[in-house]
């Protein structure tokens, strides 16, 4: 299958071939990867991917995955409203 | 990793990486540039992507308008493509006239300089942002000029020029101490081994101080927690960046769609200090919320935090330090991201014994002892 229509992140749209290009052109670190393609930035705050990019980056460079500098998940686990936290949810 | 270079620079943010740049365009060779964690994992990477000229200072006005007109062909210049540069202006709002006053007075400042800004009224405001809510507002001051720009491509923009014209770039690599005779460096100790080196330049940010602790300076400089979210992605519906004095916080909604919106809180301990906290997302709700009614039914998707390096005239400290011969300071303080392209510029200037372009020496570090401060009043 062609790496242009193998998505890693289905939120941000990043794929396999952008992935494979981003390594070519020096770019190893997951950190500066995630933040050059906004792969794991998504609503799914990197839960379905980050492993997968991970997985993938420590493959290409044949290293092994502890080696792979993985971003932190950050908050909140699911998106919320932000009438929802300003006004309580008597407002929501 | 190089055991030997004609210049270091500590800090692989912005700055860092603008320094590394200019230098390298300017002739210098054998450059390395040292990063304790990832590009722009310090502050830049963190910062509100805004880019705003309507400063109270002429030096902060000057370097951040020859920022802006080096913005314009940063992508295209060092071949690193599309950085996501747009003037899509800033709205500063006041809610009493004290706070008015103050930003008519700056404006003075920015006329005489060049920099395109109006004060208007709470209507002409809703004219350019028509969701702003205009309830207990006594004035905007509108540039049309200021907007935004990606951090994180204006950072790999710079160090792609630079790695094009031969700077080393060593990433995960500490500087854990700096060797000195006298008045001059001799080399800085990494993680990874020793650098033997002529010259030397901190881009460190918010830890630039521990950078100037190796060789006995202390430096006045403290790193100030702020905090930051993002909404999910939205059709584009804003333009201008919002930035309201009484609420002392930024919301703007950046090309890929999402609203960033964040505000620091200056009576927190001044520390490094990464997390993020429930209280300033509940105070960040009601303040988008008051100002921007329409976002109470986006949701947030992610919040962090990152440093402002507060100086105590909340201006840059740029140039050489008078105790050492070889070791420059490029400091941004509090707005370094959007000063970067200049910064970068006039520190290499100054190394190369040029004549700069803006007359640096007044924001030198010797300010503070002298106490020659010109306070810079519209950080938020």
């Amino acid at each position: 299958m062609d790496e242009k229509n193998i998505y890693l992140c289905r939120c941000e749209n990043f794929t396999l071939k952008e992935l494979h290009d981003l390594l070519d052109s020096g770019i190893t670190s997951m950190e500066e990867i995630k933040r050059l393609s906004r792969g794991t930035m998504g609503p799914c705050q990197g839960k379905t991917c980050r492993d997968l990019i991970a997985k993938e980056i420590a493959n290409y460079l044949n290293k092994d995955m502890s080696e792979i500098d993985m971003p932190t998940y950050r908050a909140p686990v699911k998106p919320v409203k932000l009438g929802e936290i300003a006004g309580g949810n008597k407002n929501a | 990793m190089r055991k030997k270079a004609d210049v270091v620079v500590i800090g692989g943010g912005s700055i860092g990486c603008s320094v590394a740049y200019n230098l390298a365009k300017k002739g210098f060779k054998n450059i390395v540039l040292l990063e304790r964690k990832y590009l722009s994992s310090g502050s830049t990477g963190r910062c509100g992507a805004g880019i705003r000229q309507m400063w109270g200072t002429e030096m902060n006005c000057l370097i951040s308008r020859g920022s802006a007109e080096i913005f314009k062909t940063l992508g295209e210049e060092t071949g690193f493509g599309d950085v996501e540069f747009r003037q899509s202006g800033y709205l500063l709002t006041t809610y009493d006239p004290s706070q008015t006053e103050r930003l008519r007075k700056n404006l003075a400042v920015q006329h005489k300089l060049g920099i395109n800004s109006h004060m208007i009224t709470p209507k002409e405001a809703k004219e350019i942002v028509p969701y702003v809510n205009t309830e207990g507002m006594d004035a905007a001051f509108f540039c049309q000029e200021d907007g935004h720009i990606n951090p994180f491509k204006v950072t790999f923009a710079f160090a792609k020029g630079a790695q094009d014209l031969g700077v080393e770039i060593s990433r995960y690599n500490s500087v854990t101490d700096i060797k000195y005779k006298d008045r001059k460096i001799t080399s800085i100790v990494t993680e990874e081994g020793e650098i033997l080196t002529d010259a030397v330049v901190n881009a460190a940010g918010a830890w630039c101080k521990e950078i100037g602790k190796m060789i006995g300076l202390s430096h006045p400089v403290e790193p100030e927690r702020h905090q930051i979210l993002i909404t999910e992605p939205l059709e584009d519906m804003m333009g201008p960046l919002v930035m309201s004095f009484a609420h002392d916080s930024y919301i703007q909604q950046v090309p890929h769609g999402g609203f960033i919106m964040g505000y620091g809180n200056p009576d927190e301990p001044k520390k490094i200090n990464f997390n993020h906290d429930w209280s300033f997302l509940e105070q960040m709700a009601k303040k988008a919320v008051f100002q921007l009614p329409v976002l109470k039914d986006v949701r947030f998707v992610r919040q962090w935090a990152g440093h402002y390096e507060i100086s105590p005239d909340g201006q840059p400290i740029l140039g050489s330090v008078p105790e050492m011969d070889n070791y420059f300071m490029a400091l941004g303080c509090g707005k370094g991201f959007m000063l970067s392209p200049m910064i970068g510029k006039l520190i290499a200037e100054k190394m190369a014994g040029e004549a700069t372009s803006l007359p640096i020496d007044s924001l030198s570090i010797e300010r503070f002892a002298k106490g020659e401060l010109i306070v810079e009043t519209g950080v938020v």
